[in-house]
C-alpha cells in the first residue's frame, strides 16, 4: 500500500506544481495588456495624479513579481479582486458591500455551473457505460453500426448545432422543455431542474458519445484475453461474461475516460450556456472576454483550469486505484 | 414520459412473443432458438424505430400546415439522410469504376460512411474555391433597392422575398452569398490554422525527438504546462488580450485568432510528431545517416518526415476539426472571426432567434440550421474520413 500512497502523493504534488506554473502563466498573459487597471478605469481623460494614486492603493506600483505572490495571497484567500465592470471609487476605499468583487459575482454562478455538470454526469455516465456495454455485446451488429454513426456525428457536431437542434425538437416544435433556463436563486428544485435540463442534454449528447465508444473499446479490448475465452467455454451467457468477467477489469479505463469527460464539460459549459443564457460560470466568463473585464476573465480562467487539472488528477489517481497489481504490490 | 416507458415494456412484450413464435413457427430452426432475448428486443425496437420514422415522415407531408410544419425538419432529415447515402453508394460506385488502379481499390474497400466522407470533403472544397461563382452578390456586398432584415424563408406574408430564399441580415446582406462564402472563410482559415500548427508542432517535435536533452525537456515542459489549461478557455483568455492589441497595432484580429489557435494545438501535434520521432530515430538507416555526416534538416526533413506521415496525416485530418470546432466556437461566442468576413459561427448566433418560428414558418428557421449543419456536416464528413483511415492503417478487424 505504501507503494500506492508514493505514487499518489507523487501525483498530488505534480498536480500542485502544475496549478502553480498555470496561474504564472495566466498572470502573464494577464500583464501582457497594454497600459494597465488604472488606466483603463479612468479613461483616457485621467491626470497622472489620479492613476498614480489609484496604482498606488491596488499595489499597481510594485514589481510584477510581488503583484503576483499578492494576487495569489488573495486567490488562496479566496478573494479575487475587483470587477472592472461593477468598479467604483467605493469598492476602492474599501466603503463598499463587497457585491462588486469578483469572489462575490462568481460564488452563485459557480453553483449553478457545478449543478449542471452533475445534472449532465447523472444522466450520461449510466446511459454511456449501458449503450457502451451493449455495444460491445452486440458488436458488429446494425445496432453498434448506428451506435457508431451516430455517436461520431454527435462528437463532430458543435455543441451549438446539437443545443438548436434540442431547442427545435423539445422546446419550439413540442414544447416539452423551456428554451431559456433563467435560473434565480431560491427556486424550487423541481423548476430549476426543468429549466437546466435542456442545456444538460445537450451537454450529454457532447459527453456521452466519447464515453459510449471509450466503454466500448474498452470491453472490446478485453474478450481477446484469455479468461474470457474460459468464461465462455464454461458456457456463461454473452451478457453476464461481459457484465462479471470483463467490465470490472475495464473499469479503469472507463473511469479514467469519465473524468476526462467531465473536465471536457468544463469547457463545453461555456457553449451550452451562451446558447441557453444559462446564469453560470461559463455564461460569466464570456461577457468579461466581450467588455474585457480582466480580473474577472483572469479568475474564470484559473477556475477553470482548477477544475480541469483537478480532475484529470482524479482520473490519474483513480486509475492508479483501480489497478490490483499495484494496489498489492507482491 | 409514462408513455415512453410503457412503449418499452410494450415493446419487451412483443419481444417475447416474436421469438416465442419464430421458435413455434420455423419448428425452432437454429436461427431462432439460439436467439438472445436482446437481439429479439433489438428487431423490435428496430421495426418501431423505422415505423415511427416512416409515420413521422408522411406526417410531413400532410395537407394541415400545422401538421406538416411539425414534421418538416424530420421529413428533411429523413429525405437528406436517403440522398446523401444514395449520393456516397453512386460515388463510390463510380470510384471503383474510373481513375487509377490503386484508387480503384482504395474505394473497393471502402465503407459507405467514408465514401460520404469523401464525397462531402470534395463538395466542400469546390465551394470554397469557387464561392464567387456560386454566391448570387458578394459576402459585403449591400444590394441596393432591398431592404434589411428580409426573412428567411421567401414567404411574403411573414415579411420574406422570394428572391432571397435565405433572406438578408441587417444591413441588407444576402445571407444565402454569405454562407457560401462562409465556406471559403471559415474553412479556409480553419485549414490555415491548422496548417500552422502542423508546422509549429511538428517542426518542434521532430526537433525534441531528434536532439532531446536540454530542448526536448523544455520544450515537452513548456508544452505540459499549456496542455493543463482547457484550450477554449485559454483561447478566450488571449483573445481578450488580443483584442485590446489589435487595434492598437493595426492588424485584423483574425490574424491574432489563427496565431493564437495554432500555437494551442499546436502542442497536440508536438505531442504526437515527438512521441512518432522517438520511434524513428532509434532506426539503423537513422544512425546510418548520421554516420554519413548528414545535417539536422536532412535527418528531419528527408529522413523522419517521409516515415512519419501516416499517423501525422490522420492526425492533421482530425486536428483539423478540432481547429474548426474551436474557431466556429469563438465565433458564435463573437470573438473569432470577425465582420465583414462572412463566417458560419457568426451567422448561427446571429440567426438562432429564427428557430422559435419553426412552429409556423419552418423555413424561417432552416437558416441558422443550415449554417450550424455546414459545420457540422464538414467535421463529421472528416471523422468518418479519418475513422476509415485509422481502421485500415492499425489493420483492426477486431
Amino acid at each position: 500500500m505504501g507503494n500506492v500512497l508514493t505514487i499518489i502523493l507523487q501525483r498530488l504534488a505534480l498536480g500542485a506544481l502544475t496549478l502553480l506554473i498555470v496561474s504564472i502563466v495566466i498572470f502573464v498573459a494577464v500583464n501582457l495588456l497594454p497600459g494597465d487597471f488604472a488606466q483603463n478605469i479612468l479613461g483616457q481623460g485621467a491626470t497622472p495624479e489620479a492613476v498614480d494614486s489609484i496604482r498606488r492603493d491596488l499595489g499597481l506600483d510594485q514589481p510584477p513579481v510581488t503583484r503576483y505572490f499578492d494576487w495569489l495571497g488573495g486567490v488562496l484567500q479566496g478573494d479575487l479582486g475587483t470587477s472592472f465592470a461593477q468598479a467604483n471609487f467605493a469598492s476602492f476605499t474599501g466603503t463598499d458591500s463587497g457585491a462588486t468583487t469578483v469572489a462575490a459575482q462568481i460564488a452563485p454562478r459557480f453553483a449553478n455551473t457545478m449543478f449542471l455538470a452533475m445534472v449532465t454526469a447523472i444522466i450520461a455516465v449510466p446511459l454511456s457505460i449501458t449503450l457502451g456495454v451493449l455495444a460491445a455485446l452486440y458488436r458488429n451488429s446494425v445496432f453498434d453500426r448506428a451506435a457508431n454513426i451516430t455517436t461520431l456525428s454527435s462528437i463532430s457536431s458543435p455543441e451549438f448545432f446539437l443545443a438548436y437542434i434540442l431547442i427545435l425538437f423539445l422546446a419550439v416544435l413540442n414544447p416539452i422543455l423551456p428554451s431559456l433556463s433563467n435560473i434565480y436563486e431560491g427556486m424550487a428544485f423541481s423548476e430549476r431542474l426543468q429549466k437546466s435540463l435542456l442545456p444538460a442534454l445537450t451537454l450529454t449528447l457532447v459527453v456521452t458519445a466519447h464515453m459510449m465508444r471509450m466503454t466500448r473499446a474498452a470491453i472490446i479490448n478485453l474478450l481477446a484475453s484469455p479468461y474470457i475465452e474460459m468464461a465462455r467455454l464454461k458456457g456463461l451467457s454473452p451478457m453476464r461474461v461481459i457484465v462479471k468477467h470483463a467490465l470490472p477489469n475495464a473499469l479503469a479505463p472507463i473511469i479514467n475516460v469519465i473524468a476526462l469527460n467531465l473536465a471536457y464539460l468544463i469547457t463545453g459549459v461555456v457553449v451550452v450556456e451562451v446558447v441557453f443564457v444559462y446564469p453560470g460560470i461559463g455564461q460569466l466568463f464570456v461577457d468579461s472576454v466581450k467588455i474585457r473585464d480582466i480580473p474577472v476573465v483572469q479568475a474564470c480562467c484559473l477556475i477553470f483550469a482548477t477544475a480541469y487539472i483537478l480532475l484529470n488528477l482524479t482520473a490519474d489517481i483513480m486509475s492508479i486505484l483501480s489497478n490490483p497489481r499495484l494496489r498489492h504490490p507482491k | 414520459m409514462i408513455w415512453f416507458v410503457a412503449a418499452l415494456l410494450g415493446m419487451a412484450a412483443i419481444a417475447w412473443v416474436f421469438r416465442f413464435a419464430g421458435q413455434t413457427v420455423t419448428g425452432n430452426a437454429p436461427r431462432f432458438r439460439d436467439m438472445p432475448y436482446g437481439v429479439a428486443y433489438g428487431y423490435v425496437l428496430g421495426t418501431v424505430v423505422v415505423l415511427w420514422l416512416a409515420w413521422a415522415y408522411m406526417q410531413g407531408l400532410s395537407e394541415d400546415t400545422a401538421i406538416a410544419n411539425k414534421f418538416f425538419f424530420l421529413r428533411i432529415a429523413i429525405e437528406g439522410f436517403i440522398i446523401f447515402a444514395i449520393a456516397a453508394w453512386l460515388f463510390r460506385i463510380l470510384g471503383r469504376t474510373i481513375g487509377t488502379a490503386w484508387s480503384r481499390k482504395m474505394f473497393r474497400s471502402m465503407p459507405l460512411t467514408a465514401s460520404f466522407g469523401i464525397l462531402t470533403i470534395l463538395i466542400y472544397a469546390i465551394l470554397a474555391i469557387f464561392a464567387p461563382a456560386f454566391a448570387p452578390y458578394g459576402q459585403e456586398q449591400i444590394i441596393p433597392g432591398v431592404a434589411a432584415n428580409i426573412v428567411p424563408g421567401g414567404d411574403v406574408a411573414l415579411g420574406g422575398n422570394p428572391d432571397f430564399p435565405l433572406g438578408t441580415d441587417q444591413i441588407g446582406r444576402d445571407i444565402m452569398s454569405r454562407l457560401i462564402y462562409g465556406a471559403q472563410n471559415t474553412v479556409g482559415i480553419a485549414f490555415a490554422t491548422t496548417l500552422l500548427a502542423f508546422l509549429l508542432g511538428g517542426t518542434f517535435g521532430f526537433l525534441a525527438a531528434t536532439l532531446g536533452g536540454w530542448l526536448d525537456q523544455i520544450l515537452s515542459r513548456l508544452v505540459d504546462v499549456l496542455m493543463a489549461i482547457p484550450s477554449l478557455i485559454f483561447a478566450l483568455l488571449l483573445m481578450t488580450i488580443a483584442s485590446v492589441w489589435a487595434p492598437q497595432l493595426g492588424i485584423p484580429l483574425t490574424v491574432f485568432m489563427v496565431l493564437i489557435i495554432a500555437v494551442i494545438d499546436s502542442t497536440r501535434v508536438f505531442r504526437l510528431a515527438r512521441a512518432v520521432g522517438q520511434n524513428i530515430v532509434v532506426m539503423d538507416y537513422i544512425e546510418a545517416a548520421k554516420l554519413r555526416g548528414e545535417g539536422l534538416g536532412y535527418l528531419v526533413f528527408k529522413e523522419i518526415l517521409p516515415n512519419a506521415t501516416a499517423p501525422l496525416l490522420a492526425e492533421f485530418g482530425l486536428r483539423f476539426c478540432f481547429v474548426f470546432l474551436t474557431i466556429a466556437a469563438l465565433s458564435f461566442l463573437g470573438v473569432g472571426i470577425q465582420p465583414p468576413l462572412a463566417d458560419w459561427g457568426t451567422m448561427v448566433r446571429d440567426l438562432g432567434g429564427f428557430v422559435n418560428y419553426a412552429q409556423f414558418a419552418p423555413l424561417a428557421a432552416t437558416a441558422p440550421l443550415l449554417a450550424a449543419g455546414a459545420i457540422a456536416l464538414l467535421t463529421v464528413a472528416v471523422n468518418f474520413v479519418v475513422d476509415w483511415m485509422l481502421h485500415k492503417s492499425s489493420g483492426l478487424k477486431e
